[in-house]
């Protein structure tokens, strides 16, 4: 399918919307157990168990937030052991130049603001952010996934994906606005 | 409405749907005519011409007059020196000092509701958390300005960072003042993330129904191409929960921080170890005060009520009552701990400020405990709390006694020390009352702002608890926000 403006234009996968975040639920689970691998579901809300739906799980970003920590503890620590030990060594009121207790509340503040770092970052680059557009965008009933519709999209990536039968298997489960999405981006 | 009915109350009332929730919360970002609404008292309307004659106009018109008289303060400040404030020896800290950690502590009930109450799961705090973020960030602005202006070159402010630099110096990291340089940027910086992390759903949600195309590029553009897929959220939710499993300790940590500029000296009064604690407590005491200030005469300016329920306003005054009781201990306590230490000087403290007739500040003691202490104890009245006239009221006398509290520490302690010979009096000057109604100003311009140009309430949450609330319809009991009732 290329239309005369885009020749380059490929199938990027089907999409149909549902009411309510229960029929999402529902239709991701059928089309999981009917085979299909590559989807993503699109809700204004997030959904409790859409991603067990999918057999999806990503845990990396509890790791990149406590190595963020561990991260901002080093700097930390390095910063104030190097600077009062090598860089400004000054005895100050004959206390230890290495005066651990009173240089705890920098490390302190060095973890959590290099571990927040980690999680906001982290999250952005895992969800693949920022990228002001997308396929996805294509469809024209996405502009409502952020409001009150809730969108599947089979991809066409998919192994299983052939467009006419997603279509019909996407009517069986009862959704609405059924489109398939061109797009002209690399993904 | 009697208690019991109330308890039954949800924290979304009304008939919605996802579109109206929109429509109602989004709609204030995107239909200029919303802020237009809401009528003006008569006195005022007389004199202001019909296109600006509604209360964000006022509010924004006041805010913007007290900026321009922030910058004329800070001007003079800046070309003269520190001199034209009244500090001055013995009391080396003054104004600055007092709104530092006056507007710090404001700032900290933004991030209680959006953090302990987001681990705690207390589902009420979806609808004031947006708001309560921001006035945490216009806080910190504010607060910020103080200690940087009272360097005295504010254009070489970079210094308090560690950097390689020519001079060969750096700081010094056994003094508490380098710990607040530290907590406080961190804090400023937390804040901000966690605050846009919460935004980016809903300016994807604004992105998509602007209607004007300057507007829906820039919300794009901030919405960074959010497009809500279940992964997205996935990892959305984890980031929310570390962000917030952060922002609490760090929360408690700058309060204790900023105390510790007090409690790590030995100047009399200060030198205690209840310092950290009554300090986080006096925080959210504050913070909560002006949360309901602020929330009050908005609910009703853009008929938010039934998102900003009268459960809400009970739970937040209860939340004031509890933290107001633990200041109250806190006060007990510095008396006590200056009688029992048996030191002559926290003696005369004592004496400095509890004896009416022959002491200069006692009258500032009494006024806190009147602000902060007894006019708090009418929250007890389930009907008090019930009465948004009264609310309001107590909330500013919460805040101006959490005022006097900072003043009642600072000035009084530094300037009735050991020595009797450098005893003095402190005199704010008339450009530390233009700095602090500056930054009020500024406060108020900046959420005024905020309110104008994003949603001021959690758009996303709010449908989460709708839906959430919506299912358990059948379930009477479930009162969401735990417990039963």
């Amino acid at each position: 399918m290329s239309s005369p403006w885009y020749p380059d234009a490929r199938p990027y996968g089907v999409v149909g919307s549902f009411l309510t975040p229960e029929d999402l639920l529902r239709a991701t689970q059928r089309a999981s157990d009917a085979g299909y691998r590559k989807m993503e579901a699109y809700s204004p809300i997030p959904v409790e168990g859409i991603t067990q739906a999918m057999k999806w799980d990503d845990n990396l970003l509890g790791w990149i937030t406590f190595f963020g920590g561990l991260a901002g503890a080093c700097t930390g620590v390095l910063l104030e052991v190097w600077t009062s030990t090598q860089a400004y060594a000054h005895n100050v009121g004959g206390k230890p130049l290495i005066s651990w207790p009173m240089f705890f509340p920098v490390l302190y503040e060095c973890t959590i603001l290099f571990a927040a770092f980690g999680a906001t970052f982290g999250m952005f680059a895992l969800n693949g952010l920022p990228k002001p557009h997308q396929p996805i965008f294509n469809a024209a009933s996405f502009a409502r996934a952020s409001q009150d519709r809730f969108i599947l999209c089979i991809e066409a990536e998919d192994p299983n994906y052939e467009e006419k039968a997603v279509v019909q298997f996407l009517e069986g489960l009862g959704a609405q606005d059924i489109e398939s999405v061109m797009t002209t981006e690399g993904y | 409405m009697s208690l019991k009915d109330m308890n039954k109350e949800k924290l979304v009332t009304g008939d919605w749907d996802y579109a109206g929730m929109d429509s109602q919360i989004g709609g204030v970002v995107l239909d200029p005519a919303r802020h237009m609404e809401a009528k003006v008292p008569p006195f005022l309307a007389k004199f202001m011409p019909e296109s600006v004659r509604s209360p964000w106009w006022v509010m924004f018109g006041i805010g913007f007059v007290f900026v321009n008289v922030l910058l004329l303060s800070i001007t003079i400040l800046v070309l003269t020196g520190i001199g034209v404030w009244g500090n001055n020896q013995p009391a080396g800290w003054g104004f600055d000092i007092i709104n530092f950690v006056w507007w710090i502590g404001i700032g900290h009930a933004g991030t209680l509701i959006s953090a302990v109450l987001l681990l705690l799961r207390q589902q009420w705090r979806n609808s004031i958390n947006r708001f309560a973020e921001a006035m945490t960030i216009f806080a910190v602005m504010c607060a910020g300005m103080y200690p940087l202006l009272h360097t005295g070159r504010p254009w070489v402010a970079y210094w308090l960072m560690p950097y390689p630099n020519v001079l060969g110096l750096w700081p010094q990291f056994r003094s508490p003042l380098v710990w607040d340089v530290f907590a406080v940027t961190t804090y400023m910086t937390v804040s901000i993330l966690f605050w846009y992390v919460g935004l980016v759903p809903d300016l994807a949600t604004l992105r998509d129904r602007a209607t004007n195309k300057f507007a829906r590029v820039a919300y794009g553009m901030a919405a960074l191409g959010w497009n809500g897929g279940s992964r997205a959220w996935h990892r959305y939710n984890h980031a929310s929960i570390m962000l917030a499993g952060l922002s609490t300790p760090l929360v408690l940590s700058v309060h204790s921080i900023v105390s510790f500029d007090f409690a790590m000296s030995i100047v009399p009064g200060w030198n205690t170890t209840i310092f950290p604690p009554y300090f986080v407590a006096g925080a959210v005491f504050a913070g909560f005060a002006m949360v309901i200030a602020l929330a009050i005469p908005i609910r009703k300016w853009y008929r938010l009520e039934d998102f900003i329920t009268m459960k809400h306003f009970d739970w937040m005054a209860k939340v004031m009552l509890a933290t107001g009781l633990i200041v109250a201990y806190g006060y007990a306590m510095e008396v006590f701990y200056a009688w029992y230490s048996g030191q002559p000087a926290e003696l005369a403290l004592l004496y400095n400020r509890g004896n009416l007739a022959n002491t200069p500040y006692s009258w500032a003691f009494y006024a806190l405990i009147l602000f902060n202490i007894a006019i708090p104890a009418f929250l007890w009245s389930p009907k008090v709390r019930q009465n948004l006239k009264a609310l309001f009221w107590i909330s500013m006398s919460i805040s101006v006694g959490m005022w006097f509290e900072r003043y009642v520490i600072i000035p009084l302690s530094l300037t009735r020390d050991y020595l009797p010979s450098s005893y003095g009096y402190y005199t704010p000057t008339i450009v530390d009352f233009g700095m602090f109604a500056g930054t009020i100003g500024f406060f108020i311009f900046m959420m005024f702002l905020f309110i104008r140009y994003l949603p001021m309430i959690n758009i996303f949450e709010m449908k989460e608890l709708w839906h959430h609330m919506s299912h358990h319809d059948h379930k009477e009991h479930e009162t969401v926000g735990g417990g039963k009732h």
